[in-house]
């Protein structure tokens, strides 16, 4: 349910960043500050320690000496490869799926049907609600065996799991473009529907549609719940299951899995940020 | 907002000119694609959200009042309810409790640090972290904390060498209190996240009014600041209860399945690690799961309500 973490970045973000710390509470700095700097410096410790031990726990063979031996050999364990080759499938299709599926009715939501907006808002919150372990056992327990015995079942549920992140991403993006009126000048100059889609639309929404690829490329490549259950070894469930062979490289491929997704993730909390700076400027000078 | 979209006559009609010119069609087809044309347009979405989320919710309800042939019986409920399986949803209420309160003062507390903090470089570095840590609990999380606590870890060699022994005191991390301790690692940042937005809607204006009637810092936050805050610190700590309750992985990878949680035990039941003639308990305790979330959610809406009432 890490989910609503990533919805709670659009929201709060540009909150956190937006208005400067107001002028009129000077009086009370000294005591404030020591304060403030206990709670940075243990927060710190209690967030860095973990990456840092990581890391260092990483780059160490078992004699505790600086080593890349565990990064070098990860790539030649027994199943890594296999268990790779399957996530980076897996993630292909669900990005694919997600935006032929969730683009069109974004975009159709927010042009024709402005009342079905909050319909479709509550819906792409449900995945939220329903934990994973639920959804994975009710479908295990609910469809025909020919579907079960396909990875691609799981990229079918990280359509749905996505759901979140996807809707939240193109509707953000959306709403910062004035869709009717892009829309309209397109029309009114010939364009075709299709035309209007490929050469107008999609363009303004460049930003919106990366960042919610990115953050379905982070899950896809971070689930363990469904995938462990299904019994297909992806890389989460890979490096659970190697975990006895070798502690250096199993930590190794933690991370890299982390700091994938910690460079991934950054990028779309900046996308983001330039995006609503650009929308706040819109209606700033209108 | 500009009146969006009022126009649901299709893709044609919105050109201009084009109205009076157009050939007049029957109101019947016109009905018809009025509302034909929408339905057909959200047809996949819909469809697929009832086989990818209704099918399996409903089948999770329905199979946790079947026997194994298929017939109605409330022996899995009681099963759910009774004995090892109970104690298991017990120690996940406690866990997201814990998980949930604790981290939620911290959330808020650090949250208030930075936000009255002068510093923006500040700000937007733990902005952008929390935006990122809120969502990594899982399996790399798990082991990156192996990495600094478990028995070799780096920080538990260094207690170590300062002559502490954690685990000779039961400090370990696949346990009931090693799990919460990891779960905080992304329950703090989601709290953050949560909270900072109504932090910044407490005006300086309120707190200049209650100083200019004498109020002291006391005052101030016991009769203005906590009660507006109230709501939204309730509303926060909710999610950080269904996110907690919710979780699988972390305590699946990092205790190995030994631990007594719902999931835990619905992982292990699904996985066929049990007598045969139960294997619908685990669609039980995902009822059991469900109702609690579903508690947790409507409990948020309405202290959301409640929150909106002074914080825009």
């Amino acid at each position: 349910m890490a989910a609503i973490g990533a919805m709670g970045t659009e929201m709060a973000l540009d909150q956190i960043l937006g208005p400067e710390a107001s002028p009129s509470r000077g009086r009370r700095r000294p005591r404030f500050r020591t304060w403030r700097l206990v709670v940075m410096l243990i927060a710190g410790a209690y967030f860095l320690a973990p990456i840092y031990a990581g890391l260092k726990f990483a780059l160490q063979n078992d004699a505790n000496h600086f080593s890349f031996f565990a990064v070098k050999a990860l790539p030649t364990e027994p199943g890594f490869g296999a268990a790779f080759w399957l996530s980076i499938r897996l993630s292909f299709v669900t990005v694919v799926l997600s935006m032929i599926l969730m683009v069109p009715t974004t975009i159709y939501v927010h042009l024709r049907l402005p009342k079905v907006r909050r319909v479709v808002e509550f819906i792409t919150i449900l995945p939220i609600v329903i934990p994973p372990i639920i959804l994975i056992t009710g479908v295990l327990g609910s469809y025909p065996l020919w579907l079960k015995s396909s990875p691609y079942l799981l990229s079918l549920m990280y359509v749905i799991l996505a759901m979140p992140f996807v809707y939240r991403s193109l509707d953000a993006g959306l709403s910062a473009i004035d869709l009717k009126t892009l829309v309209e000048a397109s029309r009114s100059l010939g364009g075709s529907m299709f035309a209007t889609m490929r050469r107008v639309i999609l363009p303004n929404l460049r930003a919106a549609l990366l960042s919610a690829m990115v953050l379905t490329l982070a899950l896809v490549l971070g689930e363990f719940t469904m995938a462990s259950l299904d019994l297909w070894e992806t890389i989460p469930v890979w490096i659970v299951n190697f975990q006895q062979s070798d502690g250096h490289v199993t930590v190794a491929a933690s991370m890299l899995g982390l700091i994938g997704s910690w460079v991934l993730l950054t990028l779309i909390v900046s996308l983001d940020r330039s995006q609503s700076r650009r929308s706040l400027r819109k209606t700033g000078g209108v | 907002m500009p009146e969006q979209a009022t126009d649901v006559t299709g893709p044609g009609t919105s050109v201009p000119g084009s109205v009076t010119t157009a050939p007049r069609r029957s109101p019947v087809l016109r009905r018809l694609k009025r509302v034909g044309v929408p339905t057909l347009a959200m047809t996949p979405f819909f469809v697929y959200v009832i086989l990818g989320l209704g099918i399996p919710a409903i089948a999770v309800v329905n199979l946790a009042f079947r026997t194994s042939t298929g017939k109605f019986t409330l022996a899995n409920m009681r099963a759910a309810t009774t004995g090892v399986y109970r104690v298991g949803f017990e120690n996940s209420i406690k866990m997201a409790l814990i998980t949930s309160i604790i981290p939620g003062v911290l959330g808020v507390i650090l949250a208030y640090a930075i936000q009255t903090g002068r510093s923006g470089v500040m700000r937007r570095l733990v902005a952008t972290a929390s935006g990122v840590l809120a969502n990594f609990g899982g399996v790399n999380l798990t082991f990156m904390f192996i990495a600094a606590y478990g028995s070799q870890g780096i920080i538990t060699l260094w207690l170590h060498a300062i002559g502490i022994n954690p685990y000779s005191h039961g400090l370990r991390l696949p346990t009931f209190y090693g799990v919460s301790f990891v779960y905080m690692y992304f329950q703090i940042p989601l709290m953050v996240l949560v909270i900072t937005p109504a932090l910044l809607g407490l005006r300086q204006s309120w707190r200049e009014a209650a100083q200019n009637m004498g109020a002291s810092s006391w005052r101030y936050w016991r009769h203005v600041g906590v009660p507006v805050l109230l709501p939204s610190i309730l509303g926060g700590m909710l999610l950080l209860f269904g996110s907690s309750f919710a979780a699988y992985a972390t305590a699946e990878a990092l205790t190995g399945g030994i631990i007594a949680l719902a999931p835990i035990q619905i992982g292990d039941l699904v996985n066929g690690n049990v007598i045969s003639g139960q294997q619908n308990l685990g669609y039980a305790i995902g009822f059991g799961m469900l109702l609690v979330l579903a508690v947790t959610m409507i409990l948020y809406g309405l202290v959301r309500r409640r929150a909106s009432k002074w914080l825009r």
